[in-house]
């Protein structure tokens, strides 16, 4: 194996380069699609969810009722049925569309339906995380606000959703550490993400060992960040709230 | 202290509620009370737990839908549906925008420091120019002992501090009357004082005020009427040392004497 000895070492750099014959650019270029697939997913997620929570905490029954089987039916069912499911549904819906209004029908970019698939996964989790998040801020601060006249999407905008943030962000940070690991999912539709480049060039070269371990070493360095990152955005929102773990 | 008289002198009609209804589901909690306060007045309304007076003063600002009734803001009818709710969001909003309402729990927003909790609704509401905002926002602080607490956020202030904070927030608005529902009960008893002084002197410069309060003595200085709470109903009203000198019904005397 590649592993033993010097010879083996200069080998593993060598598969790595970033330059052919190496395929580090391969394994860059999987991160970064799947990095944009989380990211696109996570936000239609985002979007979904704060939907989902106000049309869960304040809308008609109608409403409420499909919600309800929305996050019911998402969450029940395993993610790579699903991504499997709503892959192969919405490329053909949106081909059955294309041609019933008289056009030819196109390849969907695998970009596009990934982050739909997945969005529209998290979009389920994101609604119940928003939702108790947003029933934790004290109703006395959205009342103030109200008393003020302060218009309904004002006073969402400005007080209850950067007030629920402190009480959601945990959550979400669950939910986007979710979303990068479930890009790999996306590989059973040989969209070229970080998980499907790497068995390629696994494939190719037989250095399996070597290159899932890159990939398990860039999908952790993705994960540090990420909690990095949350933890400061974290600090953000709970400005002026006197921390619990300072008085010990 | 003011007579009778200033209650009834010329000076225009600030709240009116006539004939006002609440219930909550079964619960009947204000049947038919009625309530005129002209500019500059003071009308302080007492009565036991669960009398209905937070419901009372909340319905003049519609954060509770009166079952039936008439409210009337500046002149201005709040136009209701048949079964009380606002007919007309924006009205609701502009006319809430002239009241300014202090609760019982501050409710200062946690997120924003003192400052930002005073200058929002006047920048991001009312379209006031932030300079413009952050200077009267600043005037006010001074005003209320807070001057150097403008950059700290609620939760490092004293409760007193936080009511101060929330009566300039109110103030900032530069409402046309002040709405306040027990300031004081969530205080401890000697951070009590400086809310009132700040309330006495709001008093002082005719700022026409519905107040909700169990401190009696305090009433009895700064009001000009009196509204006497029972059970949903008004049991006995007028000026405050007639009231509280001489009251009438068997009900008020007990309650006097319980919270004396
Ligand atoms: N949202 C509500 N739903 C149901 N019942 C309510 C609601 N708000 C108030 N009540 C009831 O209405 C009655 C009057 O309440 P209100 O808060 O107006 O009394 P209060 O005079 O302000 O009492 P306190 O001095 O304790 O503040 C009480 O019996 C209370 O339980
Ligand atoms: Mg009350």
């Amino acid at each position: 194996m590649e592993l033993i000895g010097a010879a083996g070492a200069a080998s593993t750099l060598d598969l790595l380069a970033y330059s052919p014959p190496g395929w580090g650019a391969n394994l860059l270029r999987g991160l970064w699609n799947s990095i944009l697939i989380a990211g696109g997913a996570f936000g239609l997620g985002l979007l979904i969810g704060i939907f989902g929570a106000y049309g869960k905490l304040y809308g008609g029954p109608v409403l409420r009722d499909l919600l309800a089987v929305y996050t019911t039916v998402v969450r029940a069912v395993p993610e790579l049925v699903l991504i499997l499911i709503l892959y192969y549904a919405v490329t053909d819906a949106v081909n059955q569309a294309l041609i019933a209004f008289g056009h030819e029908r196109i390849q969907i970019s695998g970009l596009a339906a990934g982050i739909v698939v997945l969005g529209f996964v998290q979009g389920a989790y994101a609604t119940e995380v928003l939702r108790g998040a947003i029933l934790a801020v004290p109703p006395g601060q959205i009342e103030a606000a109200r008393a003020m006249g302060m218009p309904a999407t004002l006073l969402a905008r400005r007080i209850t959703l950067p007030l629920m943030l402190s009480y959601a962000i945990p959550g979400l940070a669950n939910l986007w550490l979710v979303a990068t690991k479930d890009t790999a999912l996306l590989a059973v539709v040989g969209f070229g993400e970080l998980t499907q480049e790497t068995r390629q060039a696994a494939g190719a070269t037989k250095a399996y060992f070597t290159f899932f371990m890159a990939a398990g070493a860039l999908y952790l360095t993705l994960s540090l960040v990420s909690t990095y990152l949350f933890a400061r955005l974290e600090r953000h929102a709970r400005r002026g709230q006197p921390s619990v773990g300072g008085a010990r | 202290m003011r007579d009778d008289t200033a209650s009834r002198s010329p000076s225009p009609e600030a709240i009116r509620i006539e004939g006002l209804h609440k219930s909550f589901g079964p619960l009947e909690v204000l049947k038919g009370v009625d309530l005129v306060a002209h500019e500059g007045d003071v009308v302080a309304i007492i009565g036991g737990s669960g009398s209905g007076k937070s419901t009372m003063l909340r319905c003049i600002n519609f954060l509770e839908t009166p079952s039936s009734g008439r409210i009337v803001i500046g002149g201005e009818e709040v136009r209701m549906r048949p079964d009380g709710s606002p007919a007309d969001r924006r009205q609701i909003e502009r006319l809430r925008q002239s009241l300014g309402m202090v609760f019982q729990q501050f409710n200062l927003w946690t997120h924003k420091t003192i400052l930002e909790n005073l200058i929002e609704v006047p920048v991001y509401v009312l379209g006031t120019p932030k300079d413009q905002a952050v200077a009267r926002a600043e005037r006010l602080l001074a005003r209320v002992g807070l001057a150097e607490k403008a950059g700290a956020y609620p939760a490092f202030l004293s409760g007193g501090q936080q009511q101060r904070a929330a009566i300039a927030r109110a103030l900032c608005m530069e409402p046309r009357a002040m709405l306040f529902d027990e300031p004081t009960s969530a205080l401890d008893p000697e951070l009590v004082g400086e809310v009132l002084g700040v309330i006495r002197d709001l008093a002082a410069e005719g700022r026409t005020m519905i107040l909700v309060t169990h401190e009696m003595k305090f009433a009895r200085e700064v009001s000009s009427h009196v509204i006497y709470l029972h059970n949903g109903r008004i049991e006995e009203e007028g000026p405050p040392d007639r009231v509280f000198g001489d009251p009438k019904s068997d009900r008020l005397k007990q309650f006097l004497k319980t919270v004396a």
